[in-house]
């Protein structure tokens, strides 16, 4: 087990290490730079402010200049809000980013598992294929056009949520975190379901229901957990989703998170932000993998021997 | 039935499948009206018709659906929209698929070393934040269109080629590759003409995933204004325009978000049904 873990460690900084080499290069070999947009400044004006952000620089002195900044657990300023450190805008939009994403995942874990149990319960009833058509619509229907629709509904037209903003409180996520966790009710359902199904013939159920020891218990202690190991292995790419949907949640209901800020760094060439969220989803990412894969390891020797 | 080959019974159980079939059948329906469409209106999308500024839906003017705020007619932008969609889309899987199909086949036969290096490289973008490394990508390469579509094709060649790697592995084990290899066959020549081919199933399976997933992508994009711009349509684009006028008017949303919701849909039922006429055993 820990051979196992040091291993998906080790392989997880390799993938950061590589994420970080790449997305630098990539920015700095990106045409147009942070300072060179519309504004009609004097080339030496333009040359100060590259050298106070240290742009004059050969690229490989620039990239050993922010890993050691790394180091220190500093991301550098920010290009496009002055004044502004990577960190101060990461800290301010994080919160809202954590929110709605951890919220949007608890919400479709447990909805997507309670439909995919009613699916493969009720098999082929008419409770199954409404359970199907949801999931079905929560796949192909993008986010960003069930988001807007969902604003037209329930906020303009009901009046029950505010629109967009986070001045409305709790109020105020509801739709954001309903919207965001929809594609995941969907995949969540639908692998509930066909494993719930597959897990039902197997063996070491019947031999449960065979002693006799009722059917909530056959599925509850028995079937679920079995059923449980391919959405928890899917944890992993639902974390992914969760942070692409966040993009456009934030953008959608105009959140002031993380997702925004990466949105508008990227299209404005701020190079310091564009690294420091870059760094944060791919470390988030990984880190979710890793515990998806112990996890699985933890429940399934399978995974652990393979 | 006992003459038919694996690949016709396998039409034969997809054409059995009356979901995947009404869904083809639409799916045609909308990749004519898209590339033919457009013809039957004596103008084009990108035409302005100053006497029909933002007008509403009248099945009797000149513009059925009405028209945008620069008084361009909505029908024809969505389905001009939907031909940049749809070619990115279906070409994208084409690549993106041809490529990982490739990688997987050169990786599964040629095992060891080369095989576990290549792997993990697959392994290490995998880790990578999908979006981002699109949206860097995008960025990277200057915007456009030829930009957008190496992005995406950049970042989903990785499931085909992880894929097709298994099959191809297993399958360099079989009597008929060392017979071919016996026979003196170049290793280039067995994973053409063997390999390749004898994952044509999966490819097939996957390769439909691929496309409502290289269509989203585009559209995401288009949405956040990294994608294709205006005066170009897409149906993302088209979308996030009808976003920024839904409070009054939710027409410019409904027609393009309805048609790429109706393609997702039909996308993924021919999916489903593919798998279904494949991979019997998957369920």
């Amino acid at each position: 087990m820990l051979r196992f873990v040091l291993k998906r460690t080790g392989d997880g900084l390799l993938t950061l290490a590589a994420l970080v080499t790449l997305t630098f290069f990539a920015l700095r070999l990106a045409p147009g730079g942070p300072f060179s947009r519309n504004r009609k400044i004097s080339p030496e004006v333009q040359a100060n402010i590259e050298a106070a952000f240290h742009l004059d620089e050969p690229v490989i002195q620039q990239f050993g200049r922010y890993l050691w900044g790394l180091a220190h657990l500093d991301l550098g300023p920010s290009t496009r809000f002055r004044d502004y450190s990577v960190s101060d805008l990461i800290a301010s939009g994080l919160p809202y980013s954590l929110t709605i994403g951890f919220w949007a995942v608890v919400v479709a874990t447990f909805v997507g598992i309670g439909f995919g149990l009613i699916g493969a319960l009720r098999r082929n009833s008419a409770t199954d294929y409404a359970v199907g058509v949801i999931a079905v619509t929560g796949i192909a229907v993008p986010i960003f056009v069930i988001g807007p629709l969902a604003q037209v509904v329930f906020a303009l037209n009901l009046n029950w949520v505010p629109v967009a903003g986070t001045d409305g409180g709790w109020r105020s996520l509801v739709l954001p975190i309903l919207v965001l966790s929809l594609p995941n009710i969907a995949y969540i359902s639908r692998l509930t379901r066909s494993a719930m199904i597959e897990t039902m013939r197997e063996n070491y159920v019947r031999t449960a229901r065979a002693k006799g020891i009722g059917p909530t218990r056959t599925i509850v202690h028995h079937a679920l957990t079995g059923a449980m190991l391919p959405v928890i292995a899917y944890l992993g790419p639902a974390t992914a989703a969760i942070i692409t949907g966040s993009i456009l949640i934030e953008t959608i209901f105009a959140v002031p998170g993380i997702g925004r800020f990466f949105v508008d760094a990227a299209l404005n060439r701020d190079y310091p932000l564009v690294m420091g969220i870059t760094l944060l989803y791919g470390g988030l990412l990984i880190a979710f993998n890793i515990a998806t894969d112990l996890l699985r390891g933890w429940m399934d020797p399978r995974v652990r021997h393979g | 039935m006992a003459d038919l080959s694996p690949l016709a019974l396998q039409l034969r159980r997809f054409r059995a499948n009356r979901l995947a079939m009404v869904s083809l059948g639409l799916l045609t329906c909308i990749i004519f009206a898209c590339f033919f469409g457009p013809y039957a209106f004596p103008f084009s999308g990108e035409d302005a018709d100053f006497d029909y500024i933002s007008a509403r839906i009248d099945l009797f003017s000149p513009h059925p659906f009405g028209t945008d705020e620069f008084g361009r007619d909505l029908l024809v932008r969505v389905l001009e929209g939907g031909q940049v969609s749809l070619t990115i889309g279906f070409l994208g899987a084409l690549v993106a698929g041809g490529i990982g199909v490739l990688y997987g086949a050169v990786a599964g036969y040629a095992g060891g070393r080369a095989d576990s290096l290549m792997m993990r490289a697959v392994e290490i973008l995998y880790g990578f934040p999908y979006v981002i490394l699109v949206i860097l990508l995008s960025l990277l390469l200057g915007g456009g269109n030829v930009a957008l579509f190496a992005a995406i094709v950049f970042t989903l060649w990785l499931t085909p080629a992880v894929i097709v790697r298994a099959q191809a592995q297993s399958l360099a084990k079989r009597e008929f590759i060392e017979a071919a290899r016996a026979g003196g066959m170049t290793p280039r020549q067995i994973v053409l003409e063997h390999i390749v081919p004898n994952c044509a199933g999966v490819v097939i399976v996957y390769g439909s995933l691929l496309v409502p997933e290289v269509i989203l992508a585009e559209s995401f994009l288009s949405f956040l204004g990294i994608g294709i711009k205006e005066p170009q349509a897409s149906w993302g684009n088209l979308i996030q325009a009808g976003v920024s006028e839904m409070e009054t008017d939710l027409r410019l949303l409904l027609l393009p978000g309805g048609l790429l919701a109706a393609t997702l849909f039909c996308l993924n039922f021919i999916a489903d049904g593919l798998r279904d006429a494949f991979d019997p055993n998957d369920r």
